[in-house]
């Protein structure tokens, strides 16, 4: 089959010429990548000189049509770590998959020189490798786009962290006064702490505010009465404060059932009660 | 996914994905233990806890988890004459989960769907706690032929 | 261990729950938790429960009804130290806990019961 006779024609190939076409890549590369200093001359070296002996022991099987198969794994995997590492050094997409592009560059004029003689051997081998990088070339995009995407999650969850604090307003008393739209995994996690806190503090009470919560629908509705729920079984309670006429109207709607929970419309109205709970109460002073 | 079909054989073996390459890699990925004394039911809790925390599941879903094991497997000892649980370490490329299978050959369940929809009364009542195990895993499948027994499967993944 | 162990101060009953409890071994602790109410004619029952990571439906309901037998005795019962992570699977279960105070740890749990243990 002519793939196969390709494939380990170019195994071959690259061996025979392996220290030019290096040579000439590593060239290539200096010349279109504006970062001179994220990896220096030795690293990039190694880099490409280690991937031009997987890529001739890949093609030696004669498997070019599916780079996802065992004996693509080893070139995969260097090509995952090569992205990786571009992508922490804050490469774009395009700059990070120039590593392989460029390498067309210089197999296709040894190509040229090496199979002179044959056009159509050429044309085939030319083809063959064209498609096999372009594949690689995209594979390492994937790879960088998966490793951006790492790390926007892990953003996201300390984004998470940061923007749920339960504050102690008094002994006893503690407030989780909630900002931003809740959806229903912040809220879970949001709870979660809450009830850490009460157990941490050993608070009595708990004021959920939610004046900076613009809409609250069932999935959330629900998992506020689940914590107030839980909050009692372990034996502290919870008021909620700051609903908004938006919100009272929701909540109606949705059917759901705040019979058992103390609400009040501020969040010092909540914790005039909470204090009254606990014990405690306010005086003023006289004023002369 | 409350009545899935898993074809007239009670064998557990087809039923945690195990057709998949990952079903067979080593020893501590899946295990059979019985379920005829109190003292099994406490070793699975503890197995179930060993495992929860091996995957990485949060403490809030590494406890429903070993409740919802608990009960069942109480249901297995206490409703279907004693049986065996299966347990199963998944992977499914990107995430791990955690695959129980709770077999007995019981009087089983005449009318499943009552079954789960019964919630607890506290105290009296058969509170098979189906409904409520349920609750608390991502995956839950029950098969039970009234004279031939029960088989319940759970699974839990970490997100 | 065959026993959970109770211990007596004053009026009040203190029981720590320190082990994953088998079946049989929460029936006997709910026999003789009665039995020494009984006996030492105990007005407050406390049960520290600080210490599980589990309490599925078995033991719920062995609470409840250690709780409701206490109150045919006369004795109140105040649960303490519930983890959230069992408060949460608690409320997931559907579990309500019935004629049964609850408070965050032992010093609490006391101040509840407050005057009937004089």
């Amino acid at each position: 089959m002519n793939k196969s006779d390709n494939a380990s024609d170019i195994s071959t190939f690259i061996n025979e010429y392996q220290t030019e076409i290096l040579g000439d890549w590593l060239q290539n590369l200096k010349e279109q990548s504006t970062r001179i200093d994220a990896f220096s001359d030795e690293q990039l070296h190694k880099q490409c000189a280690m991937f031009l002996k997987s890529l001739a022991s890949a093609t030696v099987n004669n498997q070019t049509a599916d780079i996802d198969g065992r004996a693509w794994d080893e070139v995969r995997s260097l090509l995952t770590e090569i992205s990786q590492a571009r992508a922490k050094q804050g490469y774009t997409p395009s700059e990070t998959a120039l590593f392989i592009f460029s390498l067309k560059q210089s197999l296709f004029s040894k190509l040229r020189t090496h199979f002179a003689q044959g056009p159509a051997l050429l044309a085939a081998n030319i083809w063959t490798l064209s498609t096999l990088l372009d594949k690689l070339g995209l594979f390492t995009i994937e790879v960088f786009q998966k490793s951006r995407d790492q790390i926007i999650m892990r953003q996201q969850q300390e984004l998470l962290e940061l923007s749920t604090p339960v504050v102690k307003l008094w002994k006893n008393i503690l407030a989780l006064p909630l900002i931003g739209t809740l959806d229903s995994e912040r809220t879970q996690i949001v709870m979660e702490s809450l009830l850490q806190k009460i157990v941490d503090t050993g608070a009595a009470i708990a004021i959920i505010d939610i004046t900076g919560v613009p809409t609250v629908d069932t999935l959330v509705a629900q998992h506020l009465l689940k914590t107030i729920a839980a909050a009692r079984l372990m034996g502290a309670d919870c008021i909620i404060s700051g609903i908004r006429p938006q919100i009272a109207q929701t909540i109606v709607h949705l059917g759901v059932n705040l019979e058992d929970v103390i609400t009040k419309a501020t969040l010092a109205d909540a914790f005039v009660i909470a204090l009254e709970r606990t014990g405690s109460s306010i005086t003023s002073q006289q004023q002369d | 996914m409350a009545d899935l079909l898993f074809g007239s054989s009670f064998s557990s073996s087809g039923l945690c994905g195990m057709n998949s390459a990952s079903a067979h890699s080593g020893s501590s990925d899946f295990m059979t233990l019985p379920l005829q004394t109190d003292e099994h039911v406490v070793a699975l809790r503890k197995l179930v806890r060993e495992q929860s925390i091996t995957i990485k599941l949060t403490l809030v879903d590494q406890t429903k988890f070993v409740t919802a094991a608990s009960e069942l497997a109480r249901n297995t000892l206490k409703y279907g004459g004693g049986g065996n649980v299966s347990f199963s370490l998944l992977s499914n490329g990107e995430r791990q989960g955690l695959c129980l299978v709770f077999e007995d050959k019981g009087p089983g369940i005449v009318d499943i769907a009552q079954a789960l929809t019964d919630g607890f009364t506290s105290g009296t009542g058969l509170g098979l706690g189906l409904g409520g195990a349920k609750r608390l895993v991502d995956e839950f499948a029950i098969e039970s032929e009234p004279g031939r027994g029960t088989v319940v499967k759970i699974v839990k993944w970490k997100k | 261990m065959d026993r959970i162990p109770i211990l007596r101060m004053g009026k009040l009953l203190l029981v720590t729950i320190q082990v994953d409890m088998h079946d049989q071994l929460a029936m006997t602790l709910q026999d003789d938790l009665t039995e020494r109410i009984v006996k030492e004619q105990a007005k407050g029952v406390l049960i520290d429960i600080s210490a599980l990571d589990v309490v599925d439906s078995f033991i719920g309901r062995m609470i409840n009804n250690t709780a409701a037998m206490a109150r045919v005795l006369d004795a109140s019962t105040v649960i303490v130290g519930m983890q959230p992570a069992v408060a949460i699977t608690l409320v997931e279960l559907g579990l309500t806990l019935t004629g049964v105070k609850t408070a965050l740890n032992v010093e609490k749990g006391i101040a509840l019961l407050g005057k009937r243990l004089l």
